[in-house]
């Protein structure tokens, strides 16, 4: 599978956000997206999903994709328990498949079954994370995914989103290069 | 008070009043009133509550729709409800007065409060749903239900008392027979206070009844929804 991003041309008023943005990405690796804020990193992956349109430029291959995401934000049901909020991101899901993915990610069989609300704000972001991970999609993105994690948590988190790539496509925005080293995925500042 | 104004004409005593109530109670035809304006009353309610909803829905999905009915909502919202029975009273039946003005008092307050929780909705939990390929049904159980639900159990809520005592009032002034509001302006009328407390005691009760079991069995549905979310 073969992302081609063509002069990709983005702007929020008079300010341009994305300049004749150019990039092909493959399955074979993960890629990290790093630059300083406001470069459009956020905005890319918002174009890249079909969730904003470029003023100029193409993305072509992401056609009939299914696509899964993090975002800045947790963005989970808040009434929902973690298993429900995986559960309901997949055609046929599968319960304890999920929990047990659930608590290898260090929740308790108690923690699983709250409303995420009650969760920690760390709790939460594995639960996003993981999300995307058990989605029947064929790309995965994330934004900002290991922000607040502890450096234990990160790299356990890191562990489980390689074990349960299963070939998909990864495209990560991070701010640090350790991130894209646990991965081992290929750099690309922006 | 009753005991030093002395005339039971002017203020009834609770004793009176106990005993007007019960004197009540021991007749067939003080149960065919409640039944009477109950039904009524509750159906007016009903009916503004799915026409709230639905509006409230085709609003919130079309500003074509909202800026039409906004106007029309504005002036339901202003008009004092004794013009509505007045008015009322020249096209419907007396029977039929409260089904109609309970009806005018719910509608804009379900329609508001739907329409408004429904542009409260998530846009972020939308998106999410969107890059997810959520289904209409698992959106509509997951994201829209949770956040819509507080508003319209606060609609129901400001709505009950409100359709129960605009009911009563339009009963009063259309006086159809067999009703609450015809046997409350029958006590005015012959002077009997004890028995006009005694029915306003009846009203009270039946408005917080309806009201407290009304809300149970939404906290009910409610419970089992989000039960069933975890």
């Amino acid at each position: 599978m073969r992302i081609d991003i063509k002069n990709l041309y983005k702007s929020y008023g008079d300010t341009p956000v994305l300049e004749n943005f150019s990039l092909s990405v493959d399955s074979e690796k993960p890629v990290c997206f790093m630059g300083m804020s406001g470069r459009g990193k956020t905005t890319l992956f918002s174009i890249i999903m079909g969730l904003m349109k470029a003023d100029k430029g193409s993305v072509t291959g992401t056609e009939g994709k299914r696509f899964s995401a993090v975002f800045q934000e947790d963005r989970l049901c808040d009434e929902l328990s973690a298993l429900m909020n995986l559960a309901i991101v997949t055609e046929t899901p599968d319960k304890d498949k999920i929990s047990e993915l659930l608590l290898s990610m260090g929740l308790d069989e108690d923690e699983i079954r709250r409303p995420v609300t009650e969760l920690s704000g760390g709790q939460k972001r594995r639960v996003a994370i993981m999300r995307a991970m058990v989605s029947d999609s064929d790309i995965v993105m994330m934004d900002e995914p290991f922000k607040g994690l502890d450096d234990a948590t990160r790299e356990q988190v890191i562990h489980r989103v390689k074990d349960n790539l299963k070939g998909r496509m990864l495209m990560v925005i991070t701010h640090d290069e350790s991130d894209a080293e646990m991965l081992g995925a290929e750099i690309v500042y922006i | 008070m009753a005991m030093k104004i002395g005339k039971e004409v002017l203020l009834a005593s609770p004793a009176a009043t106990f005993r007007a109530l019960t004197g009540l109670m021991g007749q067939p035809a003080f149960w065919h009133t409640i039944v009477f304006s109950l039904t009524r009353i509750m159906l007016g309610f009903t009916l503004a509550v799915v026409r709230g909803v639905a509006l409230g829905i085709l609003s919130a999905w079309s500003e074509t729709i909202r800026n039409l009915l906004s106007p029309l909502f504005s002036v339901i919202k202003a008009v004092p409800v004794a013009s509505f029975i007045i008015l009322l009273l020249l096209w419907v039946r007396g029977g039929n007065l409260s089904i109609c003005i309970s009806f005018l008092m719910v509608l804009p307050v379900v329609y508001n409060n739907i329409l408004q929780g429904l542009l409260q909705v998530d846009k972020n939990l939308l998106e999410m749903a969107k890059v997810f390929r959520l289904s209409f049904k698992k959106q509509l159980l997951y994201i829209y239900l949770p956040q819509v639900l507080p508003y319209f159990i606060a609609a129901c809520t400001t709505s009950l008392g409100l359709c129960w005592k605009s009911g009563i009032a339009a009963e009063v002034i259309g006086m159809p027979a067999g009703s609450l509001g015809n046997r409350l302006y029958e006590t005015k009328l012959y002077m009997e206070t004890a028995e006009m407390f005694a029915w306003t005691v009846v009203i009270v009760v039946i408005s917080f009844v309806v009201e407290k079991g009304f809300l149970w069995l939404l906290a009910k549905i409610n419970d089992k929804i989000t039960q069933g979310f975890l």
